[in-house]
């Protein structure tokens, strides 16, 4: 645990901080969802990360949540904040009122309290869209590299900086509805794919993958996803995109 | 119990061990993926700067080749590390990098043309041919003599993870999330798979498996600062010691990064200084060149933590009301250049300090970052003391890193280690080696153990909080195994640490929930990683001497006559309360770069009487073949390609140097 100092008022007194947490473990048949809340003092530079660190080491071990890098980079602490999907452990609490209500992602299978398995529905999504690059020919690896144009491949980690928090899901109007819907996260991979050279799949063979309600043509433009993504990905754009794309093929 | 049999059992899905799951796969095994977190959620994601190869595409790269990265690889880690290792690795590097180009990694390319760059705090143009255009371009580094470091922005480590998981996708490999290995199981002489902890339901499973390859990355959650994630701590490591035949290598070699954010301890990549960003005090001045004139901001990160600590006792750190820190300052680089090469650093500073990196200097201090230690393998993966255990990554002590690893060279090896690592645990499973018979005895004996020793845990109803011996445990080792290290206060460490391990047994459960008790988890890895916090502690006092990250203010010079050895801790008795430590010397007369002065830092190392013998020798070869070309004269002085797969063993091409 990193030092603290605790955060003061005008007054000379830290902010007392109410946590207001959506507990619930299905492991337990007698386990029945309730709020409960959880007062700290808040300290300079604290995040949920080091908030809801804290109330579990000193007041609740066993509450349960999910932290990995604690630097907004690898998508696992993905919450509702106040209502709202964002990222936990980058989420300031001097950004916050004195009350705060977390909640876990919905759509995603319960674990416990504020864990959800996220994992198992990315890797469902990467099956079912094939998010790989198709390309037969083999790589000469002791060969120079194919070339690429400089933009080309920054155009690509554009939307490969998705990092599958599933904010853009919970945050989906289509999803709330239609559960089989593959969501932002798997209209941005097609959209990446599609963008990439290397990948020797034609518009028909998109269309075959998202060109259906439960992907392109489901999106009900709410974009939702856009506003909330924590890493900004252009969203609104690629979806728009990618549908007119997919139309043009439906068409023929 | 209920009980899963493959071929091949890789424990964490991070880059080593998803990429030897691949090579394994490859050759027709049964391969099954153990992790404790999506795969894509691993700490191999917190790759930033990028990944050193000697494509050699760059005009700052411009006559890089294989010997030049072996070079810098050897002296970066104070000639602690096996050379064989470094030869295969920086051999292997260009074919990892152009395979995960064809894997859809968007490596950033070479643009033709003139460029602004910042070369030590001066603007240049810099110049790249248009042959070049479109190929994979590098970035500078610390410790390195070209510009080698492949990147994807600074989410290399990101786009380099998601490209290897989708290929397992690909090719079918199922992944056990949230799964935790708890013990191998073994006989003492043979590795038959581990009893694995199901962190959903609690649950114990048996995973029988004909080889186990642990890649479950380093130990840094030992520290109380450190940039590593939560995850990271060192159970893989913890677990291969517990079997007592099986050997952690090195583990006092801890790296400590540059420029970790102060105080979070949240990483700011190598790129930064990389790209022309400076180090700056209390003053604002830029004191780096005044310790190290030839490389300053770039030497290796082991030197550059030493003296940023030592310019913050002399006074000149500056402080905020967390502490004292110095100034990482990439303003000069401008918003165009941060906006696209430097964009994970500009989010981590507005999310975590509030600052816009563009306009202000970054608060910095070094913190825990990298294990070089780890489980004890042969130049193929195999640990030491175990038929059929295999390590790769950062678990390992392959040994490519020795006393301090290159920035650019994790990230590297992880792939490259999975490539020849997974090869040879595919050839372990063809031959007869490869043939098991496991009775249920034992695997009922190793599954009653591990059982007992959560029910130990839930059974007691001790005194001790598991949280509180945490940090206490990270305090020590920050405090007192830090940067900057010394005999008395490591007695005191190790003294410390064995009491924590004592009140670890004495602990009293706070809550009983149904399901993986988060409390039960943190309880039962904390005797885990005490066991590894007193392996570095103890190996680090003992090695009285000073090599790479290990510096002894009471030894503080590199001891090549004593200290050319490599520790060894074995933790034979469960009933030990120190490891017994080995030691397994380097051998000067193979290698292909004999100890020397690094180019960088301190130049008082206590000589090897071997070494101007071997010196000599080289010398003697060289001259021998002096019309020779380059692949030749290695070759005479320390053959390696015989310890590569077959299909790793080609010339790699590069822009001048056709095969």
């Amino acid at each position: 645990m990193i030092p603290l100092l605790r955060r003061r008022k005008p007054d000379g007194q830290p902010r007392r901080l109410t946590l207001e947490i959506l507990r619930h473990n299905p492991a337990d048949p007698a386990s029945v969802p309730h709020l409960q809340a959880y007062e700290i003092e808040e300290a300079e530079g604290m995040t949920l990360f080091i908030a809801l660190n804290e109330i579990r080491a000193l007041q609740d071990p066993s509450l349960m949540f999910d932290f990995v890098c604690r630097a907004g980079i690898c998508g696992s602490c993905a919450m509702l904040v106040n209502g709202r999907p964002g990222l936990a452990c980058r989420t300031l609490t001097r950004d916050l009122g004195e009350r705060i209500t977390l909640a876990p992602l919905p759509v995603f299978e319960l674990i416990g309290d504020l864990s959800v398995n996220t994992g198992k529905w990315m890797r469902g999504t990467s099956e079912r869209l094939q998010t790989w690059i198709h390309n037969n020919t083999p790589t000469d690896i002791d060969a120079i590299e194919t070339r690429m144009e400089p933009l080309t491949a920054e155009a690509i980690y554009e939307l490969d900086r998705c990092i599958e928090c599933g904010c853009c899901i919970a945050g989906c109007g289509t999803v709330q509805m239609r559960e089989s819907f593959v969501g932002a996260v798997g209209l941005n991979k097609i959209a990446r794919f599609r963008l990439d050279p290397r990948d020797t799949r034609n518009d028909e063979d998109f269309y075959e993958l998202v060109g259906d309600d439960d992907g392109v043509f489901g999106c009900m433009s709410l974009v939702g996803c856009h506003d909330v993504c924590p890493k900004q990905l252009p969203l609104q754009t690629q979806i728009a995109f990618l549908r007119r794309k997919m139309a043009v093929v439906g068409l023929i | 119990m209920e009980t899963i049999h493959t071929d091949v059992l890789v424990i964490g899905g991070g880059l080593a061990g998803l990429r030897a799951a691949l090579a394994a796969r490859k050759r027709g095994n049964s391969v099954l993926i153990l992790s404790l977190v999506p795969p894509k959620r691993s700490h191999s994601a917190a790759a930033q700067g990028g990944m050193q190869a000697s494509l050699g595409n760059t005009t700052k790269g411009a006559g890089d080749n294989e010997d030049v990265h072996f070079q810098d690889t050897v002296r970066g880690s104070d000639w602690g590390n096996d050379q064989d290792v470094a030869r295969m690795f920086v051999h292997t590097a260009p074919k990892a990098v152009r395979e995960l180009a064809g894997w859809g990694v968007p490596w950033n390319r070479v643009q033709a043309g003139d460029r602004e760059a910042i070369i030590d705090n001066q603007r240049v143009t810099l110049s790249e041919p248009e042959e070049a255009h479109g190929l994979i371009t590098a970035r500078d580094f610390g410790g390195t003599k070209k510009w080698r470091t492949c990147y994807v922005s600074d989410g290399t480590g990101h786009a380099m993870l998601y490209a290897v998981s989708d290929q397992t996708i690909a090719e079918g490999i199922p992944v056990h999330e949230r799964m935790e290995a708890v013990s191998l199981i073994h006989d003492g002489l043979r590795c038959y798979g581990a009893i694995v902890r199901n962190l959903i339901d609690g649950k114990l499973v048996a995973y029988i498996a004909r080889a186990t390859c642990i890649a479950t990355g380093g130990f840094g959650r030992i520290y109380q600062s450190t940039t590593n994630a939560v995850i990271n701590e060192g159970i893989g490591a913890a677990i291969a010691l517990e079997t007592g035949v099986v050997p952690l290598g090195n583990m006092e070699a801890v790296q400590f990064h540059p420029t970790a954010i102060f105080p979070a301890g949240i990483l700011v990549t190598e790129g930064c200084r990389g790209d022309g960003g400076l180090l700056r005090d209390v003053d604002g001045h830029r004191f780096m060149p005044d310790y190290e004139p030839e490389k300053k901001e770039l030497a290796s990160r082991d030197v550059v933590s030493r003296r940023m600590e030592a310019h913050i006792r002399s006074g000149k750190g500056a402080k905020n009301r967390f502490g004292e820190h110095l100034w990482l300052d990439i303003t000069q680089l401008g918003a165009q250049h941060i906006d696209r090469k430097l964009r994970e650093v500009k989010e981590i500073c507005h999310y975590f300090l509030g600052i816009d990196p563009t306009k202000q200097w970054i608060p910095v201090r070094p913190a825990q970052h990298y294990s070089m230690g780890g489980i004890r393998t042969n130049a193929h993966g195999a640990a030491y003391g175990l038929s059929g255990l295999f390590a790769c990554g950062e678990a390992a002590c392959w040994d490519l890193h020795g006393f301090n690893r290159l920035g650019g060279n994790s990230v590297a090896e992880t792939v490259v280690s999975g490539m020849i690592v997974g090869e040879a645990i595919a050839d372990f499973c063809t031959s007869s080696a490869g043939d098991m018979s496991l009775s249920t005895a034992l695997l009922r004996e190793c599954a009653d153990k591990a059982r007992a020793e959560f029910s130990a845990i839930t059974d007691n109803h001790g005194p001790e909080n598991p949280a509180a011996l945490l940090a206490a445990m990270q305090a020590i080792m920050t405090d007192k195994v830090g940067i900057v290290r010394h005999g008395d206060q490591l007695a005191e460490a190790v003294k410390e640490l064995t009491e924590l391990a004592a009140r670890s047994r004495q602990v009293g459960l706070r809550t009983h929930r149904p399901g993986a008790n988060p409390e039960l988890t943190l309880a039962w890895r904390l005797q885990k990683m005490l066991k590894l916090a007193i392996c570095v502690a103890h190996g680090a006092r003992q090695r009285t001497e000073s090599r790479g990250a290990h510096f002894r203010e009471d030894y503080p010079q590199r001891n090549d006559a004593e200290w050319l050895k490599r520790t060894l801790a074995y933790w034979t008795d469960p009933k030990q309360v120190v490891p017994s430590l080995h030691y397994e010397a380097l051998d000067i007369r193979r290698m292909e770069l004999p100890p020397g002065w690094r180019g960088y830092g301190a130049r008082d190392a206590i000589e090897h009487p071997e070494t101007a013998r071997r010196m000599d020798q080289i010398e003697t070869i060289k001259a021998q073949f002096a019309n020779a070309d380059r692949h030749s004269v290695q070759h005479a002085l320390m053959p390696f390609r015989h310890l590569l797969p077959a299909h790793l063993r080609g010339d790699n091409a590069r822009p001048g140097e056709p095969v």
